[in-house]
This record gives C-alpha cells, sequence and structure tokens, in this order.
C-alpha cells in the first residue's frame, strides 16, 4: 500500500516518526506552513521556518525514504497580527522555488478583515504562480466560515477546482462538495474527524477528490492516521483500488496542479551508520 | 564542470530550449546589470531550474546559470542565503568558478559546513575549500565529512593538503579512539586519511 500524507507538519515529529510512516506505506507528504504553538514576533522568524521546509525538512525525510514538498503561507491565526503580516511581500519569492506545491495553509480563523486581507492577497499569488491554494476551514463556527471561503475563492483569480478545502466534516462536506473543490478530511485522535467517521463519509459522498491527512504536529496527533483510515476503508469494502484513489493518486493530482511535484525521494547520500541526523555524530 | 554538450545529453529537448532561454537571460544580466527594485530574470529560472530540468542536470545547470550571470559577492552571498537546499549545493559548487575572495566566499562555505544536511557538507569541501580553508577549519570540515558519512572523495586537494598535517593526524587518531571505546567501526576513510597524512596508525 502506497500513501501519500497531504498535510502533515513533520517539523515537530520525530525520526521514529517518519520509521513508522515509512514501514506503514507512508512514501509521500505534504507539509504546509502554519503556525508553531508560540506566536512569531517578526518576519524573519518565518523566513527561517520556511527555509527550513525548503532545506533540513525534505533532506530528514529523503533519508527515511520519504519524498517531502511543502505549502508556504502567512497562516489565518497570524495574519492578524501587525507584527507578521510584512511576510506576505516576502512571499513571492519564496512561492518559485521547486517543492512548493502549494499556497498554504490559508483560511479562516476567527474570520476577522486581517483574515479577509491575507487569504485574497494568498490566492491572488496562487493564480500568478501556476500553484493551487490549500485552505483550512475554521475549527470555530466552521459553517459559516466554509461560507464565506467559498465566497472569496470564488471572487478569486483562483479556479474552485485548484482549491482543497481542509478540515472538513460531516456539517461541511456537502456545500464543499457542490462548489467543485477538492475535500481534505484531517483524521485525529480526539477532535476532528476519525475513522470510522471518516468511512461514512467516503460511503456516502464517494471518493471522488476526497484527500485524508493526519495533520499531525506538535499537538495531540497520530502520524499514521492515513493508514487506519485505509485499514478501516478496507475493512468496510472499499477495494484496494479505491484505497489508492484516496490515500495516493487524488493528492498526487491535487499537488501535480503545480508542476513541481517530484515523488522520488533525493537519493539520500548517507544512509548508513555515520547518519547526519545523529546530529553530527553521535 | 561537465561540457554543455554532455548536459545537453541529460536533457529533452524542451528542458535544452529552457535552458538556452535562461542563459541567455543570465548573459544579459552579465552585460547589464539590474539596478533598482525587481528580481533579474534568470534568478527566477535559476530558483524554478529542478521542475525544468530535472534532478540529473539541475546541480550543473545552476552552476553554469552562476557563471554566465558573473553574480559578484553581494548577490552570490544573497542568492545562497535566499536559497533552498538545493540552490545552496549550486552556489557552493560555482565558488571556484566565481572569482569571489576569500571575504565573500569562505562565510558561505562556514555555513555549509555548520549544517548537517549532507548534501551541502558534500558541496562545501569542493577545490574553493581547499584555496581558502585555514588548516582549523579545513580540519574540522575533514573531521565533519567522517560523522556524516560524506565521502572524503568530496575533499578536494585532500592528498596535498593532508600530508604531514601532524594535527589532522592527532584528531583523526582520537576520533578513532573514541570510537572504539564506544565499541563502534571506524570509517574506512578515517584511515585513508591518516595514511595520507604521514602518519602511522598506532
Amino acid at each position: 500500500m502506497r500513501i501519500f500524507d497531504p498535510h502533515i507538519h513533520m517539523t515537530s515529529r520525530t525520526t521514529d516518526d517518519y520509521e513508522a510512516m515509512y514501514a506503514a506505506g507512508v512514501r509521500a507528504v505534504v507539509e504546509p506552513a502554519f503556525w508553531l504553538g508560540q506566536p512569531r514576533t517578526s518576519p524573519a522568524s518565518f523566513f527561517d521556518y520556511f527555509d527550513a521546509l525548503l532545506g533540513w525538512e525534505p533532506f530528514r525525510a529523503a533519508q527515511y525514504g520519504i519524498a517531502h514538498h511543502c505549502t508556504i503561507a502567512l497562516n489565518p491565526k497570524e495574519a492578524n497580527d501587525p507584527r507578521c503580516t510584512p511576510v506576505l511581500d516576502d512571499l513571492p519569492r519564496y512561492l518559485v522555488k521547486d517543492g512548493v506545491v502549494a499556497v498554504g495553509e490559508i483560511g479562516y480563523d476567527s474570520m476577522t478583515p486581517a483574515e479577509d486581507h491575507a487569504l485574497a492577497v494568498q490566492l491572488q499569488l496562487a493564480a500568478e504562480h501556476g500553484l493551487p491554494a490549500m485552505v483550512h476551514t475554521p475549527h470555530r463556527d466552521k459553517l459559516t466560515g466554509l461560507r464565506r471561503t467559498i465566497d472569496v475563492v470564488r471572487e478569486s483569480a483562483l479556479a474552485t477546482d485548484r482549491v482543497l478545502l481542509d478540515h472538513l466534516n460531516e456539517t461541511t462536506v456537502r456545500e464543499a462538495k457542490d462548489s467543485g473543490a477538492w475535500l481534505g478530511f484531517s483524521v485525529y485522535p480526539d477532535t476532528k474527524m476519525d475513522e470510522d467517521r471518516m468511512v461514512a463519509i467516503l460511503d456516502e459522498y464517494g471518493p471522488e477528490k476526497v484527500l485524508v491527512n493526519s495533520a499531525a504536529d506538535w499537538g495531540k496527533s497520530d502520524p499514521l492516521k492515513t493508514r487506519k483510515v485505509a485499514d478501516a476503508m478496507l475493512k468496510a469494502g472499499f477495494d484496494e483500488d479505491a484505497v489508492d484513489l484516496v490515500l495516493w493518486r487524488n493528492p498526487v493530482a491535487f499537488y501535480g496542479l503545480s508542476g513541481r511535484l517530484d515523488l522520488d525521494p533525493t537519493a539520500p547520500e548517507a544512509l548508513h551508520e555515520g547518519n547526519s541526523i545523529l546530529r553530527g555524530g553521535e | 564542470m561537465i561540457p554543455r554538450a554532455e548536459l545537453d545529453a541529460r536533457l529533452g529537448g524542451a528542458a535544452r530550449a529552457w535552458l538556452d532561454e535562461a542563459l541567455a537571460e543570465a548573459a544579459h544580466t552579465a552585460e547589464r546589470p539590474v539596478t533598482g527594485y525587481g528580481t533579474a530574470p534568470w534568478e527566477l529560472r535559476f530558483a524554478s531550474a529542478g521542475r525544468h530540468l530535472g534532478a540529473d542536470a539541475v546541480d550543473e545547470a545552476r552552476v553554469l546559470l552562476l557563471r554566465t550571470a558573473r553574480v559578484d559577492a553581494p548577490t552570490a552571498t544573497r542568492i545562497y542565503q535566499q536559497g533552498t537546499a538545493a540552490e545552496r549545493r549550486a552556489v557552493l559548487l560555482a565558488l571556484p568558478d566565481l572569482g569571489l575572495d576569500a571575504a565573500a566566499g569562505v562565510p558561505l562555505v562556514e555555513d555549509a559546513l555548520r549544517a548537517n544536511d549532507t548534501r551541502l557538507v558534500a558541496a562545501a569541501v569542493g577545490p574553493y575549500a581547499a584555496a581558502h580553508l585555514d588548516p582549523h577549519a579545513w580540519r574540522h570540515a575533514v573531521l565533519k565529512c567522517l560523522f556524516t558519512g560524506v565521502s572524503v572523495d568530496a575533499v578536494a586537494s585532500l592528498r596535498e593538503r593532508a600530508h604531514g598535517d601532524a594535527e589532522l593526524a592527532r584528531m583523526l587518531g582520537d576520533y578513532a579512539k573514541e570510537r572504539t571505546a564506544a565499541a563502534r567501526p571506524v570509517p574506512d576513510d578515517l584511515h585513508r586519511v591518516l595514511a595520507l597524512t604521514g602518519a602511522e596508525e598506532s
């Protein structure tokens, strides 16, 4: 089984996770730029983070046989902090890089005017750079947030079928599907979706344009949730082709819209005992 | 540097044409440097070369772009500092051809040698490092290769610089003792470099 986790924050995870993910079948990941838990206080802090998503993290992933790409953006939460918003001016120099396969995560957190502005600007940037956009839907007041998101996408220069609406659930899937966007579901231990509810949604709405992710980060989360959904799908009677569609071909098709997806992980030059992951020694 | 014909042989027709245009833009910038605001078009090509040319040709193509654009020290430094790991690697590989003095080039080499990304370490220990690193920094670069598993084949002028270097021999001997004390194998490359210093293995 081959698995593509289209949303996982590997910067916050350990090499044990990479090892377990590879063993579970994960061969490719996309890491969206997001909030670090601790608020940033300047654009420079974003630049170091973006550089890590284009430097050290793909190197780490490659050492475990996993292809790593990223999405770049000012996230919705920090779009509200005037100390951070100047990062918008520097996004274009990142959006041309190989390895950047979408603008994201963008979207709404508290649905403020500052978030409206950041979302509209970044959808425009996606259109200008030939990139799709990964748009997360808010945790609070989700359905209202989804509707407002779809309105802003429709007003933007980016076609709706180049947008992935993420963190969907039972209350938002119908309207998201009707919009023509790609449909993302984050499967979490306690919050967001779980495996069985995910299977029920796939049953009702079909696997077309559906992406399932672990969204694993620094909070309570599980980087193997993609595999667990695949197993739950098989147990519920989906065939292997449907599993492959949801866990591999759909994410490849969506991020492939960038023309920048390279699924051969860079051949690790030092996958042996002197492994540099071991902090330059042991 | 590999000849252009050899590079072309690794590329399809569309990629060759793309590289021709990119090099023409770089040559244009070399003649008429961009002033004021805006990014030179060849720099956008430099950033996007991976997806247009593929992994087999991208290092060489990026080096060729840097040479053709005749980048000066501030530009090379900016491109390195704002680059992905792959772009940084290209700047390091191009250093011997860019005519940068030690004040400009050595900080880039030192930055790469602080990294644990073996692609950067391997690119940092080329001819520019051999020519410009002081003995202390150069010895640490050799040791870093042994620690991170970068083959010392990547170290330019290894034979010449290692020859008669008693301090390097001491460092290698101490590292071998540390490995042995931990019941871990001593890398084959360590014996190779130690032999080049002319010191006897203890």
